[in-house]
């Protein structure tokens, strides 16, 4: 089994982990944000979710070891592509601009806007997980909306939703090519749907902290 | 000579070896013709320099009709200068105006040390390619023309990879110094062709191999080697590259190599 473990050491193989490591997130946000959606249905809907969702039980906790490992895999090879790409050009250029209209604000933030989401996930599940916050005493809707009263939170995950959004403009298609599906035919559409979800992404995620302070 | 002139500011990287520290030096252009090519441009300088007694930049050129990739460097930091599929020795002087600043510097990456002012090493191409870039055939009598079906579309695709002139713009582009764009492009026009397809998977396997044996960067899809390319190749290949690595890691008996085969 070593030609499995020689195939991930190789530019493309690293390039590729990273690449469906980045699908599974994305699988990830659009079911996290179906779920939360529900919140549309009013209080009752949403804490029911979550309720349902809980009970799923060690289901759930297959699906949260799963996510926790392609997260340490996405950041570790992160790492060790980033340095990699600053090694191979020991002498920057004195002029480096993009003429030619090839990378994007997206493109070029990756490893920073990656950096970002790490830093937001980490307080997005310190949070609100119900591994981490007792919710015996209030339920999810309670602790959400005492959470987005607090105007710096409320900004700093609105913000966060950006950031997620950049870092999906450019992963989704970036995603694709690296696994070699490029085709005259699908590309222009994977190329929008990038932006598109990336768009959905924001405005979706970013309207639930602002419909849980409506609601109340 | 007719037409108009110029003159130009020129900041241009000097530097006498490899292991030499290199610095900035201003020359200023005088009366350029705009019909006169980069390189010639370079050309009037130099003689310049030759009267004043002084060493004149050294730069790669050789066929000067854009067809055999030696020529290149960074003109205001885009490879081969403004223009779109141009090799900087198709590139002419109208394209400027008169008082602009050119900084002019060497490709910047590991993989293409520089050998002295503007001429960088590119043999990590030839590395590349010696790694399996080629088709190993029996020579002899001629085939015959219809022994090998090839499709129209499949052949044309195969020659717009073969376009490549191995300039290596697209590693100077490229913000990872990647040498992705040449080697999917080297990949693919052998891959997409019958004759290419009995040594495709153990090509793939050792021609990325070597390619990061030599210190290129991973690809990040920024796409600006695509953009930068004198040949227009496009970024397709990559993804064939792709596809045709993982199939013959994951499907092939061919191993890949352990650290590629030079270095």
């Amino acid at each position: 089994m070593i030609w499995v473990v020689r195939i991930f050491t190789t530019s493309i193989g690293k390039k590729q982990l990273m690449a469906l490591t980045g699908l599974l997130f994305l699988l990830f946000l659009a079911t996290h944000l179906l779920g939360n959606l529900s919140i549309y249905g009013g209080q009752g809907a949403f804490i029911s979710y979550a309720e349902h969702l809980h009970a799923l039980g060690k289901l759930l906790v297959v699906a949260e070891v799963g996510l926790v490992v392609a997260l340490l895999i996405h950041i570790t090879l992160a790492v060790i592509l980033f340095f990699e790409n600053r090694k191979a050009r020991p002498i920057q250029y004195a002029v480096d601009k993009s003429g030619g209209g090839g990378r994007t604000f997206s493109s070029q933030t990756m490893p920073y806007t990656g950096f970002l989401i790490l830093a937001f996930v980490i307080f997005h599940l310190a949070t609100f997980s119900h591994h981490i916050v007792d919710q015996t005493h209030r339920n999810i809707f309670q602790i959400a909306y005492e959470l987005f009263s607090n105007k710096g939170i409320l900004i700093f995950y609105l913000a966060a939703m950006v950031v997620v959004a950049l870092h999906v403009r450019h992963g989704l298609w970036s995603a694709f090519q690296t696994i070699g599906a490029n085709h005259p035919k699908y590309m222009p559409f994977i190329e929008w749907l990038s932006i598109i979800f990336a768009i959905i992404v924001a405005v979706g995620f970013g309207s639930l902290p602002l419909a849980i302070l409506a609601l109340k | 000579m007719s037409g108009k002139h110029i003159n130009l500011t020129l900041k241009i990287w000097r530097q006498n070896g490899p292991q030499a520290p290199g610095s900035w030096e201003i020359f200023p252009a005088k009366d350029i013709s705009t019909e006169a090519s980069f390189l010639e441009m370079l050309d009037i300088v130099n003689e310049q320099l030759a009267l004043a007694g002084k060493e004149p930049v050294a730069f790669d050129h050789d066929c000067r009709e854009g067809i055999c990739g030696t020529c290149g460097c960074a003109v205001n930091g885009r490879p081969h200068g403004p223009d779109r599929e141009t090799t900087l020795c198709q590139l002419h002087m109208r394209r400027f105006r008169d008082g602009d600043t050119l900084v002019i510097e060497p490709y910047r990456a590991r993989a293409f040390p520089v050998i002295k002012d503007l001429v960088v090493d590119r043999s990590a191409f030839d590395q590349v390619i010696q790694a399996g870039g080629f088709v190993s055939v029996n020579t002899g009598q001629a085939q015959d023309a219809n022994s090998l079906p090839v499709p129209r579309n499949k052949a044309e695709e195969a020659m717009d990879a073969a376009a490549c002139i191995g300039c290596g713009a697209c590693v100077a582009a490229c913000p990872n110094a990647a040498g992705m764009l040449f080697v999917s492009a080297k990949v693919s026009h052998l891959a997409l062709l019958p004759q290419g397809r009995p040594e495709a998977a153990k090509r793939a396997l050792s021609m990325v191999a070597q390619m990061d044996a030599l210190g290129f960067g991973n690809c990040t899809n920024h796409k600006e080697c695509e953009v930068e390319c004198p040949k227009g190749i496009s970024i397709r290949n990559i993804a064939r590259l792709n596809r045709e690595f993982i199939r013959a890691a994951v499907a092939s008996t061919e191993k890949i190599p352990a650290s590629g085969g030079g270095q």
